[in-house]
This record gives C-alpha cells, structure tokens and sequence, in this order.
C-alpha cells in the first residue's frame, strides 16, 4: 500500500513538473505560448483551439471573476499575462497607472470591422490602448404578468405595489448609478450631496427590495418568483428566450452602456503574438463565433453581418439609432471610489 | 530526543508563510492610500479610526453574533451524530465518516446554488410543504436571517463532527463501564464522564467553526440576499470594491487581534479554574 | 430497540439534509435551460459541451493533484507539529497555537493577497509551485487542530513502555503512537482536502502561468452565469467517488469475512 502511494506521489510530481514547460520560438517564427487572462465562459473555446492550431501557439488560458482581482493581480506582478478582457472603466484606472501597452495599429488590421461609434470613446479616446470586445446596456426586465401598464422609468423600482418583489444588482456602481439618473445627476457624479441623495432614495427602496444579487436573481426571474430586476441586456437577451413573459426595457431617464475590451497589459512579454490573438478575434468570422456562444452584442459591424436575423433585429441587444444617446458610460472614479463603497455599505448594513 | 523539535518544520513554515503575510497586511494597514488606492507608505493611523464609526461597529457585532449561533448549531446538530458514527462497527464508521465529507467535495458555489433551488418561494421544500397541507402559502425563507444560518450549518458541521467522533472513537471505554458499575443513570454518564472526556475534540470543532464563519461572505451574499453585511463582505468590498487595500487590512488586523486576546482570556481562565489547559 | 430506531432515523434526517442539493445539483445537469429558474426538459447537452471544453479538464488536473498533494504535506507537517506542540511548555504552546490560529481566522482573500505580496518580493514566478505552497500553508491548521485532541487523549505511558520493550523512537512512533492517533490524522487530511479542493480566492491570488482550478473557473463563471456544464462533471466526479467508495468498502468486507 505504501509503495503504491510513493509511486502515485512521484508520478504526480513528475506530470505537474511537466505541466509547466518552456516556452520557445516554433517553426513559424512566433514564440510558442500565450496567457491569455479572462472571464470565465467569456469565449468560445473552440476559438481557442483554432488560433493554436492555425498559428502552432499555446493558449495558456486563466480567468478572473471581477476586474478589481485582475488588476490586483496584474498591479502585484510575478506573472505574465499577455491579453487581458477589462471593462471600460477598468481599462481607463490601468491607462491612468501606466499598466497597459499602447497597440500598434499596423498590427491589427482587422481593427476596421469594428463600428465607428464604438471607437474612440472617452476611456480611451484614440484607442491606443483597447479594443472593444462586446458591449451592451443597463435596464429593467420584468414580468408582463405581473406588472401592469407601461414600464419606461426607473420610478417603478421605487413602486410599493411591488414591495417584495423587486431585485436589484448587487454591485454599488450600478445600483448607485441608476439611482442617480433617477434624481436626473450623471452616473459619473463626484458631487457629495448628489450622492448622499441618491443614498436616501436607495435606503427608502430598501424593504420593496426582494435582495441584492448578482447571478442567481436570473433563476427567480425565469421561475416567475419576482416582478422586475436590474440587469444588463446581454443577460436580458437570454432571459426572455428562456421565458416569453419576460420583457427588457431601457428607461428613458437614461442608463448606463458598458463595454468590455481586449488590451495588452504591461506584464506581456510578448507583445507582438498578443496583437496576433486580439487580431484574430477581431477576424469576423471569429467575432461571430465568440457572439453566438456569449450571446452579448459583438461591436464588430463584420461579424454582425455574419449572425442570425433574428438576433440582429432584436432591439434589446441592437438598440437603433446613436446608442450613445441611450447613456452614459462610467468614468473611473479615482479616490472617489472608497464614498461609493461607504454609501453601499451604509444602505447594504441598514 | 526531544519532541517540541518536531514541531520546527511547521514553525519555520509558519514563520515564513503565516507569519511574514500578516507582518505585510500590518503595515499595509498603518499606510496611505493614493487616488488609485495603491499603497503609500506614509504613516497613518486613519484606516483604526474609520472602524470605530457605528455601522462598522454594528457589522462587527452582527457577525459574531451569527457566528456565535452557526458553532452553537453545529455543536447541537453535530455531538449527537458523531456519537452515532462513533458508536458503529468499525466497518460502518468509515464510510460513515466518508459519506459526511463527501457533498463538501463538490464545490461551494454549486453547492450554495442548489440551496436556493431548494428554499425558494416556489422551491422543493415549500411545495413540499403545501402538499402535505402544513402550510397554505409559501413561506419566506430564502432571503433571511435563517437561510444564512443554515448555508453556513450546511458547510460547517462535518469541521465540527469530524474531531469530536475521533476523539470519542477511541474513548476509554472501561471509565464509562466503571460509572456504569457504579450505578450512575445514561445521562450522569454522559455529563460526568463521556462529555468531559470528548472536550478537546468539542474545542477544536469550535474553533473551526467559529473562525470561518466570521469571515465568511459568499453565504451572505446568496442565501442572505446582500441584505446583511457581515465583516467578510466587509473585508472582501474593502479588497475588491473600493479598492482600498488599506482599510481592509486594519479591519482584519483588528479582528485578528481581537479573537486572540479572546482565546488569550479563555486559556488563562481554564488553566486557572480549571487547572487544565486547552490541550 | 427505540433507541436504535431513533438513532438510525437521526442518522438518517441529517444525511438526508447533506445530500439534498447535491441531488438538485445532479438533476440540473440534465436541464436543458442554462439557468436554474424552471425544469424545461431532459438534455445531455452539458455533458456533451464538457468533453468540448478541455479548459475544464486541465482545471480538473490540476485542482485535484494540488489538493492530493498540498493535503498529504500538510497532513506530515501538521502530524509532527502537533505531536511537538503537546510536548511544549505552556508558553511556548500558547505562542503556537495562536499562529495556528491566524490562517483559520483570517479572511481568505487577506491570506490571498498578503501571499501575493510575499511570493513576488520573494520573487517567486506565479504557478503551480506557488499555489501548493499556499494551499498547503492553510492547511496545516486543520490538522493540527484535529490531531491535538488525539493526541491529548494518548496514554503517555505507552510510548514509554514500548521503548522500554526494545522499540526504536521510530518504530515506536510507527507501530504504537500512530495508530493510536490514526483517526484524527485521518480527519486532518480529510479536512485539508476538502478546504484545498473548495477553496477560491487564495488560490485565485496565488497563482499564474495559466494554472486554472476547478473554483476559479466556476466563480470566474459568476458574470455569465455558472454554466451546467460544471453540474455535469459534479455529477461524474461524485458518481465516481461514491462508486469507488463502495467497491472499497466491499473489497474490505470480503477480506474480513
């Protein structure tokens, strides 16, 4: 018996010793691993493999579940990430701190599939930093069975007839920042009051609210088990296909659009295969493939001809018109972040 | 040979691994804190004053009172299956022992998912409980106080029956004969001679209990509904949200003081009173 | 009799309330909608999807060869420790239990990123190396603090009269304390197992170089939605583990009868 484990313990040692093996230039002339950093489910995984495939490079492929772990990991150093998925507001804090490499346009020519009006936007205005990846809006999606009337404000979160059943996110940026709207200020605000007001409003919400959630509020909203709940369109999208009563609407006071990007962060050690993988999602057949299985909205107008119909159509997640009309995006807020967190906090622990 | 030098590899470990970290996480705490919430080592003794506010006090006070209740739980729910385990044939004992570590080996998240499915308004237990006619309406019992007792209950009680059945497992059989003999009734026996007997076990259950629930956050946040905010949220915004490093440090330096100090208290007392020591 | 009844039936009610979600768990990887919300149909789509993804299967790997490995070196220091601790004076026992006390209260994501913080001054490269090292280091606690009891319970004399007989201090340790302390031992890796394969944030924070766990892949999922894939391969791997368990413990019957 003890022999047998001795041996298992040996041969587990050599296999983990070989996981981690070097890394080296391939036959094509580029270097032949990549660590590609994302979050979890964000891609599909058959793209992965046709990229190893097509250019003989490793795909070291690890995820993170929030972008202030990716930052802090990336912050820390002692890794080698090469393409990392932040969000807007995140790429804008790591421009600010020097942790992202400026892209070489010449090396991403398949940069023109995207749609103009998701370049150059205020987190990084020339895009010297970030590609856009996909991309979507903040709004209600409720139950037509048991919401009565027309739906078009924010008001209705704050509705008593629907004390109980109301789900909000749990997350103080976008919580907070719907309330702001709601009261008329910019999401982005760093107006104390303004924010102490928006606190009131949330504390007075606060018993209608059923709970503050992330993922699971998605089952309830299927299951029927609550009238309304903030979310974001690309999830929104999936709901309603799972559960025809359910509708998405984006308020007409304004929301918020979010969008995540593919950037190169200063750990790279290898930029120029990084700008081969982002060029390579970038592909439209590629971009197309990655919008099916994330089912979010690809800003990549190539590949968007490439999709169904039916999802181009829907206006849920390809609102018409200038989208940037439909809201504001979020600015990083610097110092400002540790009020938002005591506000939350303070309505969370009431 | 002496056998304290056993312990050397463990305290080399410690030093390096346990000790080292939490000498970082001291001084991050005593630091400043730029627009990036990076760290500034310029001293400062603002992040201890920040938690004296009240709401910070009232999460404090909030998350030991439930952790306070989740051990008491376990210890109730748990003393009384692990005499049973310990009490079966040896063959039965095993796999009795593996089937109560087994659903711990499926993960967390799943695991805290699937309790919601069971809890909810529409969920397996009220409608289970509407068919057999003990309620007419749904309860309400995800989204509460309770849920989150039970999520932690639910993760927490093999940490509590694991060491008290080892300890009882190879009990001195024959002192209980002896009570026996003697004429004592079940229960004198249990109280003077069995109970006494399995405390180190009971203590080191306790402890593993207690400590993690205090920092525990994911159950709050699911079966909780984010509504109580309890010191590992705390500590986890601190990291995670706000992006100040520094203030989450001095919350777990605080809390890292203060249970020492508590377990300080509880050993003197007991080696005093007592006359014996924890272990 | 009654009393018997009444212990089978307690027995029972708890098991019963251990194994509740991982049956849900089980019955939802064969749901056919991504979400949890309502049952809408039989599918093997998410098993099928879980042979495609083989991130998952080097997360499997990898998850499990870091708990085997971090569980069995936590279990050896830990043993040691714990036998040495006893033998202390009181102080010097005080002053280690109190470190042994810092990885089992500290929050896991400060243990996560205060490792951080060491592992690159030390200049260690984020890996496999550095997240058994981690692991093995929140570990150790749980075992000591589940041999101590055992070992609290020993018959000093024991050991005494075994080396009066001839034994080595070795073969003494082997042949007579051991299988005294046996059951704690046992419970300590046991414990440390399970928190290695459980555990995300540390493990999150300490490694790199691609090493993915089980954990940060499922919580990593937690934006999107947790996919059924991963109730699949819970499904397999409890399966598994509880065929295995019965075979061995038949195995074990037979040779006894």
């Amino acid at each position: 018996m003890k022999k047998i484990i001795s041996i298992l313990m040996i041969g587990l040692l050599i296999l983990s010793l070989a996981a981690c093996g070097k890394g080296e230039t391939n036959e094509q002339g580029y270097y032949n691993k990549l660590n590609v950093y994302n979050w979890g489910d964000y891609i599909d995984p058959q793209v992965l493999e046709d990229f190893e495939e097509e250019y003989g490079i490793k795909v070291n492929y690890e995820n993170y579940a929030n972008n202030e772990e990716m930052l802090a990991k990336i912050q820390a150093g002692g890794t080698e990430y090469d393409v990392i998925f932040p969000s807007e507001y995140m790429v804008e804090a790591m421009i600010k701190q020097g942790l992202l490499l400026a892209l070489d346009m010449n090396n991403l020519p398949n940069m023109k599939n995207i749609g103009e009006q998701f370049k150059n936007l205020p987190y990084d205005p020339d895009n010297k930093y970030s590609v856009p990846y996909f991309w979507g809006t903040m709004g209600i999606i409720y139950n037509t069975k048991k919401v009565e009337g027309q739906v078009d404000s924010w008001n209705i979160l704050w509705d008593e007839k629907y004390k109980g059943d109301i789900l909000m996110l749990d997350s103080s940026r976008d919580t907070i920042g719907i309330a702001l709207k709601r009261l008329g200020y910019s999401l982005n605000t760093r107006s104390l009051e303004e924010l102490e007001r928006a606190k009131v409003e949330l504390m007075n919400q606060k018993p209608l609210v059923k709970a503050y959630e992330v993922d699971a509020y998605k089952d309830m909203m299927i299951a029927g088990e609550a009238a309304m709940a903030l979310t974001w369109s690309g999830d929104a999208m999936l709901l309603v296909e799972e559960n025809p009563d359910l509708a998405y609407v984006i308020p007409k006071e304004g929301t918020n659009l979010w969008f995540d990007a593919m950037a190169i962060p200063t750990t790279s050690q290898h930029k120029r295969e990084a700008e081969l993988f982002i060029d390579y999602m970038l592909r439209p057949e590629v971009a197309a493939k990655c919008a099916e299985y994330v089912m979010y909205a690809t800003p990549n107008e190539a590949a968007k001809a490439l999709l169904s119909e039916d999802v181009i159509e829907d206006e849920l997640a390809y609102p018409k018109g200038d989208i940037m009309e439909k809201g504001e995006v979020f600015i990083d807020l610097g110092e400002f972040t540790t009020e938002y967190d005591r506000v939350w906090t303070e309505i969370k622990a009431k | 040979m002496k056998k304290q030098w056993l312990s050397v590899p463990y305290g080399i470990w410690a030093l390096v691994f346990s000790i080292a970290p939490i000498l970082i996480i001291a001084v991050y705490s005593f630091c400043s804190r730029s627009a990036y919430g990076n760290i500034i080592y310029e001293f400062t003794a603002e992040n201890y004053g920040k938690f004296l506010e009240p709401i910070y006090i009232n999460v404090l006070w909030r998350s030991v009172l439930l952790a306070t209740q989740s051990t008491l739980a376990c210890f109730i729910l748990g003393y009384p299956m692990a005499m049973i385990i310990a009490k079966s044939t040896i063959k039965k004992r095993n796999i009795m022992v593996m089937l109560f570590v087994l659903p711990l080996w499926t993960n967390f998240l799943l695991r805290t998912y699937a309790w919601m499915v069971l809890l909810r308004d529409q969920g397996v237990i009220n409608q289970f409980l509407i068919y057999i006619g003990i309620i007419d309406e749904p309860l309400k019992l995800l989204y509460s106080h309770n849920a989150v007792l039970l999520g932690m209950v639910y993760n927490f009680l093999p940490f509590m029956v694991l060491p008290i059945y080892s300890v009882l497992s190879k009990l001195d059989n024959s002192l209980v004969e002896a009570a026996e003999d003697l004429g004592a009734p079940p229960w004198q026996v249990f109280l003077k001679v069995i109970f006494p007997l399995s405390l180190p076990g009971v203590i080191s259950g306790a402890i593993m209990v207690f400590m993690p629930a205090v920092s525990t956050f994911v159950i709050s946040d699911l079966l909780g509904g984010g509504q109580t905010v309890l010191l590992g949220n705390l500590i986890q915004n601190q990291f995670l949200v706000a992006r100040n490093w520094q203030f989450g440090s001095a919350i777990s330096m605080i809390m890292i003081i203060m249970i020492l100090i508590t377990m300080g208290i509880t050993s003197k007392y007991q080696g005093e009173g007592g006359g014996r020591q924890l272990w | 009799m009654v009393k018997k009844l009444c212990k089978a039936a307690y027995a029972g009610i708890i098991y019963v309330f251990l194994y509740l979600p991982i049956l849900v768990l089980i019955v939802y990887s064969f749901n056919d909608s991504k979400y949890r919300g309502n049952w809408s149909g039989f599918t093997l789509r998410w098993y099928q999807e879980l042979m495609r993804d083989r991130t998952i299967i080097s997360a499997l790997y990898n998850t499990f060869t870091i708990a085997i490995l971090a569980s069995l070196l936590a279990t050896v220091i830990g043993t040691a420790a714990a036998i040495g601790i006893h033998h202390m004076k009181p102080r010097a026992k005080a002053v280690f239990m109190n470190i042994t006390y810092l990885p089992v209260m500290n929050p896991d994501i400060v243990i996560g990123i205060s490792l951080l913080a060491l592992f690159v001054w030390l200049k260690f490269k984020l890996g496999y190396i550095t997240l058994l090292l981690a692991h093995v280091t929140f570990n150790i606690p749980y075992v000591i603090l589940a041999v101590l009891p055992k070992i609290y319970q020993l018959n000093p004399h024991l050991e005494e009269a075994a080396l009066d007989l001839g034994a080595t201090p070795l073969q003494a340790f082997f042949k007579v304390i051991l299988p005294e302390i046996m059951a704690g031992v046992v419970t300590g890796f046991l414990l440390a197992f399970t928190l290695s394969l459980d555990d995300f944030m540390v493990s999150f924070f300490t490694t790199g170089s691609g090493v993915n766990t089980l954990s940060i892949k499922i919580y990593s999922m937690t934006k999107l939605g947790v996919s059924p894939k991963i109730n699949a391969l819970s499904t397999i791997l409890f399966i598994g583990v509880l065929s295995l368990l019965i075979i061995l413990q038949q195995r074990a019957s037979n040779i006894k009868e």
